[in-house]
């Protein structure tokens, strides 16, 4: 029999028993709907989760240090090293070569350099760091009072809500839209010394270079910005170097102002005068992709350190609460598929003399069965969309919920259930599976029936 | 007596030494046993014999419903106690129509969707179905009641769109288990009328079972006797 004849004969055999039919297909939807339930807030949970760690900058970052550098992250490490002296530097080239790696969002420097402003008559001290354009989605930045830098390069400053009190203590708001003196230390480049003082030679560097005469200066420099916003707390929770700040500029901006850093001392000794840097911070695209990034980096010859292995627990956790949410959203679909069972039993029982008949004008027994899990198949179609349509309202109320107890506790509202695309289309899928292998015994059962014995019994 | 002997390039259908046995407890029914015939293409044969003679059950042998204990059941060839169920499927679709006492008409169904139903299995197209069933229905005289359900109809109407049905896939046997059982004498005459024309005008086989010998004898061109499961004689009408 053709597919659309199959379709078409299914569904007037089950329009022939609405009320029974249609009991069932909603007890397979209170199963579905179940099922999302529990998954979605999985999934919520998850999400929600993943949302708080990426918003910490923490977990999709890889920081990047030379193993020349004996104040590395994992010490033990280093003894390791055979030779660190020949390891390879963290000098522009390389910068620009794990810039290009994939999944590679952002290659920035971590710039912390001592500075002052100067606000009304006043020198205030404090540490200023380089923000790269994506630590707006940091999660410090939720609450930001102001604005974040228009841009990389921009002659903005944000600054922490305690340095704003130190500025203006009655009313620290008031300076966003000021412009404020920035005073700092500029790094300047010596012209070459070509003086017979004796020359020093280490490392793979120096021992390449038949000049040793680098050398740079440290000048007192001013300049204005404007404080665009102020944050309560440190950025990527206080955890990186550029969280330990109290005036924050975009990266970019200590970059072109040149700003004297203690990793350009190491510079002069092993970079051949290059600029170098102590460590870079590489944001990958998301937190699944890190373990690969963090590989390839490593076998550029350099240290590499994530937070992998805390986001390796998380997926395990999450992953086992998923299983059990699926366990007990299914239970109710378990008791739906026995609905299933018992309808199309009954089906059977009532039409033995129509599939007699059918069998006797020339139905086979593939037809017969074909046509009885084409109608479980479409009880679990329609169960599993009205399940899904019954799953999204609970789902929205839990949301309600969660919002008004949330804000009762002046929290900020959170979706801790989310429906997926694919969660929606993995319910239906399983709703007419769960459907057809419970089509399984009664449509077979109808397939053996005997012509002769129906025809004779009715 | 048996015909197993006349013309077997010629004969549409042949039996030799069929026999059905049904278990019973600790014994056994012998509700065929041993029949051997020979049935012609286009022949009108009546089977006839008291209850439990064994008719109906060498009827569902022919109509490949039921399969034999022992025996053969020669169609067209084919011998049906060696065919798959899928090929006894096909062959109660293609080659063979059927007509029952009483009618086994589905009730949810229109008379449309009735005689449709065998063409939806011999998986024929929306259209030449659409035409088929307007043509069978013209054919037994009921073109006006297309959209009627079977409750709605006499019981004469009602085999009339079960035979209908059973030419819808053009079938060379058609096979009619006391097709006027449940019909008034003049009712039944008519149908029997019909069935006869249309197996002269289709050039069908048919086999009924009756009990009614008046009727068999003024329709059927042979009649067969059955007893006990047996063929106990054969009567040839001019």
């Amino acid at each position: 029999m053709k597919g659309y004849d199959m379709i078409e004969l299914a569904g007037r055999n089950l329009r022939q028993s609405k009320l029974r039919n249609g009991l069932t297909t909603v007890g397979i939807s209170v199963g579905v709907a179940s099922l999302v339930a529990m998954l979605s807030l999985g999934v919520g949970l998850q999400q929600m989760a993943t949302r708080r760690l990426t918003g910490s900058g923490l977990f999709d970052t890889v920081f990047v240090t030379s193993k020349q550098d004996y104040r590395g992250f994992d010490r033990d490490e280093d003894r390791k090293t055979p030779h660190p002296e020949n390891a390879p530097i963290l000098d522009e080239p390389a910068r620009g070569k794990i810039s290009h790696l994939a999944n590679v969002t952002e290659v920035e420097p971590e710039i912390r350099v001592i500075g002052e402003i100067l606000y009304g008559g006043q020198t205030h001290f404090g540490f200023v760091t380089g923000l790269p354009m994506s630590a707006r989605e940091n999660e410090a930045f939720d609450t930001l009072q102001g604005r974040f830098f228009s841009s990389d390069e921009a002659d903005e400053v944000i600054l922490l809500r305690d340095f704003a009190k130190e500025l203006n203590d009655q009313d620290p708001k008031s300076l966003i839209g000021q412009e404020v003196i920035l005073r700092y230390g500029e790094r300047q480049a010596l012209a070459p010394d070509n003086s017979d003082r004796p020359q020093l030679s280490g490392g793979q560097n120096n021992a390449a270079d038949s000049d040793d005469s680098f050398g740079f200066s440290v000048v007192r420099k001013t300049q204005k910005v404007k404080v665009v916003g102020i944050i309560d707390e440190e950025p990527y929770g206080g955890m990186r170097t550029v969280s330990r700040g109290r005036i924050f500029l975009p990266v970019g901006t200590t970059e072109r102002l040149s700003m004297a850093q203690t990793s350009d001392a190491r510079g002069v000794l092993g970079g051949g005068g290059n600029k170098i840097y102590m460590t870079l911070t590489v944001r990958v695209k998301d937190p699944g992709k890190v373990a690969a990034v963090q590989d390839t980096i490593n076998q550029m010859g350099f240290r590499t350190f994530s937070i992998l292995d805390a986001t390796k627990s998380l997926r395990r956790f999450f992953t086992v609460l998923d299983l059990f949410l699926g366990i007990f959203g299914s239970l109710a679909l378990a008791v739906a598929t026995l609905a299933i069972i018992n309808t199309l039993v009954m089906a059977v029982l009532e039409r033995r003399r129509e599939i007699g008949v059918m069998k006797a004008i020339g139905a086979s027994d593939v037809d017969v069965k074909k046509l009885f899990f084409t109608e479980a198949g479409a009880m679990g179609l329609f169960g599993g969309l009205l399940g899904i349509g019954l799953g999204f309202a609970i789902g929205k109320a839990i949301n309600f919920g969660t919002g008004v107890y949330l804000r009762n506790h002046q929290l900020p509202a959170e979706s801790v259930w989310v429906l997926p695309p694919w969660l929606i289309a993995a319910a239906i899928g399983f709703s007419i599976l769960v459907s057809l292998l419970a089509g399984l015994y009664p449509a077979s059962r109808a397939a053996r029936l005997d012509p002769v014995q129906t025809l004779k019994y009715e | 007596m048996t015909s197993s002997s006349t013309g077997v390039t010629k004969s549409a259908i042949r039996t030799n030494k069929v026999c059905r046995y049904y278990p019973m407890g600790n014994s056994v029914i012998r509700a065929v046993d041993g029949v051997s015939l020979a049935i012609e293409r286009g022949e009108f044969v009546a089977l006839l014999g008291q209850s439990g003679s064994g008719k109906s059950t060498l009827l569902n042998l022919l109509a490949g419903l039921d399969r034999p204990t022992s025996g053969s059941v020669v169609v067209q060839g084919r011998d049906l106690a060696t065919l798959l169920s899928e090929e006894l499927a096909q062959y109660r679709r293609n080659v063979v129509g059927m007509v029952f006492q009483s009618f086994h008409l589905i009730s949810s169904m229109t008379i449309t969707e009735n005689v449709e139903l065998p063409m939806r299995f011999a998986e024929m197209e929306r259209a030449q179905r659409a035409q088929r069933v307007r043509e069978s229905l013209e054919r037994v005289g009921l073109s006006h009641r297309l959209e009627h359900r079977p409750s709605e109809l006499s019981g004469g109407e009602q085999q009339r769109v079960s035979l209908a049905r059973a030419l819808a896939n053009a079938p060379s046997l058609l096979l009619a288990d006391e097709p006027t059982g449940n019909l008034d004498s003049h009712t039944g005459e008519d149908i029997l009328g019909l069935i006869r024309d249309l197996s002269l005008s289709l050039g069908m086989t048919v086999v009924m079972v009756t009990h009614e010998r008046a009727l068999a004898e003024r329709f059927a061109q042979r009649l067969i006797f059955l007893a006990d499961g047996k063929l106990v004689s054969e009567e040839v009408r001019a």
